[in-house]
């Protein structure tokens, strides 16, 4: 395996053999060990010393189910701290098949407003080149898409950044083709895209003609492994064909976190929104089948997924409007905004995925600004405006476009739903004790894939915890963090989880994986570890970087707001928050 | 007595037509609980998976008291 180190000081580039002490590193594991070790805390995110890092999975590349996620790396221009952001794409199962373990991108170009494009090819051994890209910026991602695949051919896979990021926006993702080539992939959190165009990078053109593939130690055992797996993913309901996911997509949630009053309203000022159902993955599928006239059920963002989760939404003529329209979208455009035109959620995310926005993190800074009273709530045509202000980088867009933290500080709105600078996703951390912990304390600003404790407090998967309360939330909560910091670096998607909790024989599949691949023999203790290990690489880094224990708090409102209709506030003590580590 | 109750996902054909969620009210005998509820409305056992009252997650031997307010799901996962 190599890692690739490309230097966009002078466009030149170097590939080496893996350094021993990263071998048995991928994904985030690998992405945030990088950072922690070679990125000076310090330095500005969108400065010459940051590095961005992609790194895919360990079973990435390998006929392992649901297994093309990439980790994106570097110091978050939104936080502050360290980020890893991660999206499902055969262009992760591509840079595994060229053996790339690690992307590196290093340094600035002094040409100020110039980018430039690279193509990796396998000639024996990775091999980049450079082409001219600055006459793709300033145009939409559609726009300029099809430019990759007319000419490097169909074989490909394509990585690129919008006009966010160009823009420089804390809130700018890297985005990644999904099986149509479609920009619409998103390692959406935290700032990404803006650290990439930072370093003059536009598009990462893969072409794996040629590569070797993924190699693999112990083969009966990664087939064993798979198996396992495979039956998990298929016998669970969740994420069976025809399941709840392949259904109603990811956005099946917006019910029942409504109906149990952890569905974040108006800015985080309610736990129930009145048009939840016309914005629910039930409501979703209901109007595809009356426009299209047939039922459909979702499709995958990637090669070798077997849950396929990803849905499209048509209007009434029976044209796409946008996929994918994610559980998180449809909340923080809809809900969040008080917004409940189906149609009008998903020409927002159009327009997110359009400029390279992050959905979670627009959604919530305009809600943010409809409390400042900048546009009223529910007023969807006044946010499809304000996204093209984003876009277009004008004054106003500017400001949105840093987040709701810098929004809510420019507009004076003391209702700010940020932990550690990064917007919260949906849900309520009044309503769901164990994900506000999550959201507090992750190393990621607030995130809900950090620790998904919704599972056993909301969805009854490994069991069943009351929501409302705080009870055992902290070592819950940590439990999570370590096991998806592990999850994170399998290549596997993150909704192999609820399968795999639920059935053990479907966890023990995802270690013998790992094991055939790369002939460790590890234990079910010892990936909990590794999990532990890469939360204290990040932890360590974001100390250094200033943000520290301190950091660790939900802003004020939620301690003081009782939250209707459950009337909680956020009630677990700084104690608890502090042990998630403190443990660890 | 009368509760409310809202069916989602794949268990709303079974109070008949209408969006998922939407509320329909229905009579059951008093000290009914949320388990003898579902078998009232024929759900099948196997999709029952979290049932509220009031917004609160409650297990299949809750009794219910007059207006409440019921929702059920059958297995469901996102993020």
């Amino acid at each position: 395996m190599f890692f690739v180190r490309v230097n966009m000081n002078d466009r030149t580039y170097q590939v080496t053999e893996t350094p021993p002490e990263y071998r048995h590193l991928a994904g985030r594991g690998l992405t945030s060990t990088l950072v922690a070790n070679e990125v000076p805390p310090l330095c500005h995110p969108l400065g010459p010393n940051n590095k961005l890092v992609f790194a895919a999975g360990f079973l990435s590349g390998t006929s392992a189910p649901t297994s093309a996620r990439i980790s994106v790396g570097a110091k978050s221009p939104l936080t502050g701290g360290i980020k890893e952001a991660n999206a499902g794409t055969s262009w992760a199962a591509d840079l595994a098949a060229m053996n790339i373990q690690a992307l590196i991108i290093e340094g600035q170009p002094k040409e100020k407003g110039a980018y430039w494009g690279i193509t990796i090819t396998w000639e024996g051994k990775p091999k980049v080149e450079f082409f001219e890209s600055t006459q793709y910026t300033g145009k939409v991602l559609p726009d300029v898409y099809p430019a990759m695949y007319e000419k490097y051919g169909d074989k490909i896979s394509v990585c690129g950044v919008g006009m966010a990021a160009e823009h420089g926006y804390g809130n700018s993702g890297v985005v990644f083709n999904d099986m149509h080539k479609r920009p619409t992939r998103y390692a959406g959190r935290g700032g990404m895209g803006a650290v990439m165009a930072s370093k003059g990078l536009k598009f990462i053109v893969l072409n794996r003609m040629g590569a070797p593939g993924m190699p693999i130690v112990d083969k009966a055992l990664f087939e064993e492994g798979r198996k396992k797996m495979i039956d998990a993913l298929r016998t669970h309901a969740i994420t069976k064909p025809k399941g709840a996911l392949n259904t109603y997509g990811t956005a099946v949630l917006i019910n029942i976190m409504n109906e149990a009053g952890g569905l974040p309203t108006r800015n985080f000022s309610s736990g129930r929104f009145e048009g939840a159902p016309r914005i629910a993955g039930e409501a979703i599928f209901e109007t595809n089948k009356k426009r299209k006239g047939e039922e459909i059920y979702n499709h995958a963002c990637s090669p070798g997924c077997i849950i396929q989760c990803s849905n499209t939404i048509f209007d009434e003529k029976g044209d796409e409007i946008t996929s994918c329209l994610e559980y998180e979208s449809d909340w923080s455009l809809g809900a969040d905004c008080g917004i409940d035109n189906l149609d009008d959620v998903a020409q927002l995310n159009a327009l997110c995925n359009a400029y390279g926005l992050d959905t979670i993190e627009t959604g919530t800074t305009i809600a943010v600004a409809m409390e400042a009273g900048v546009i009223p709530f529910g007023d969807s045509k006044g946010a499809i405006n304000l996204v093209h202000e984003m876009g277009k980088g004008t004054p106003i867009g500017r400001i949105l476009g840093a987040g709701a933290a810098t929004t809510g500080r420019v507009y004076g709105v003391t209702r700010v739903p940020v932990v550690k600078g990064q917007a919260m996703p949906a849900y309520e951390p009044r309503a769901v004790k164990g994900i506000g912990i999550t959201y507090a304390t992750t190393t990621m600003g607030a995130d809900h894939t950090a620790g998904y404790t919704i599972a056993p407090e909301i969805l009854g998967v490994m069991g069943k915890q009351d929501p409302l309360s705080p009870e055992g939330k902290a070592a819950l909560s940590r439990a999570f963090q370590a096991t998806t910091a592990f999850i994170d670096s399998s290549g596997h998607c993150l909704f192999i989880a609820f399968a795999i909790l639920d059935i053990a024989s479907g966890y023990q599949g995802m270690i013998d994986e790992v094991n055939g691949v790369l002939g460790t023999s590890w234990t079910a203790d010892d990936i909990l570890k590794q999990g532990a290990e890469i939360l204290k690489a990040e932890r360590r880094f974001n100390e250094a970087a200033g943000i520290g224990k301190e950091a660790d708090r939900m802003p004020e409102f939620m301690k003081t707001e009782p939250l209707p209709p459950h009337n909680n506030v956020f009630d677990v003590p700084d104690a608890a928050l502090d042990s998630v580590f403190a443990e660890l | 007595m009368k509760i409310t109750v809202k069916l989602f996902a794949t268990l709303r054909p079974y109070l008949g037509e209408g969006a998922s969620g939407t509320p329909v009210s229905v009579e059951i005998p008093p000290g009914a609980t949320i388990g003898q509820l579902a078998e009232l409305l024929k759900l099948p056992p196997g999709e029952v998976k979290i049932c509220f009252v009031n917004g609160k997650i409650c297990d299949l031997n809750h009794v219910l008291a007059d207006g409440d307010e019921v929702g059920i799901f059958p297995p469901i996962g996102g993020g």
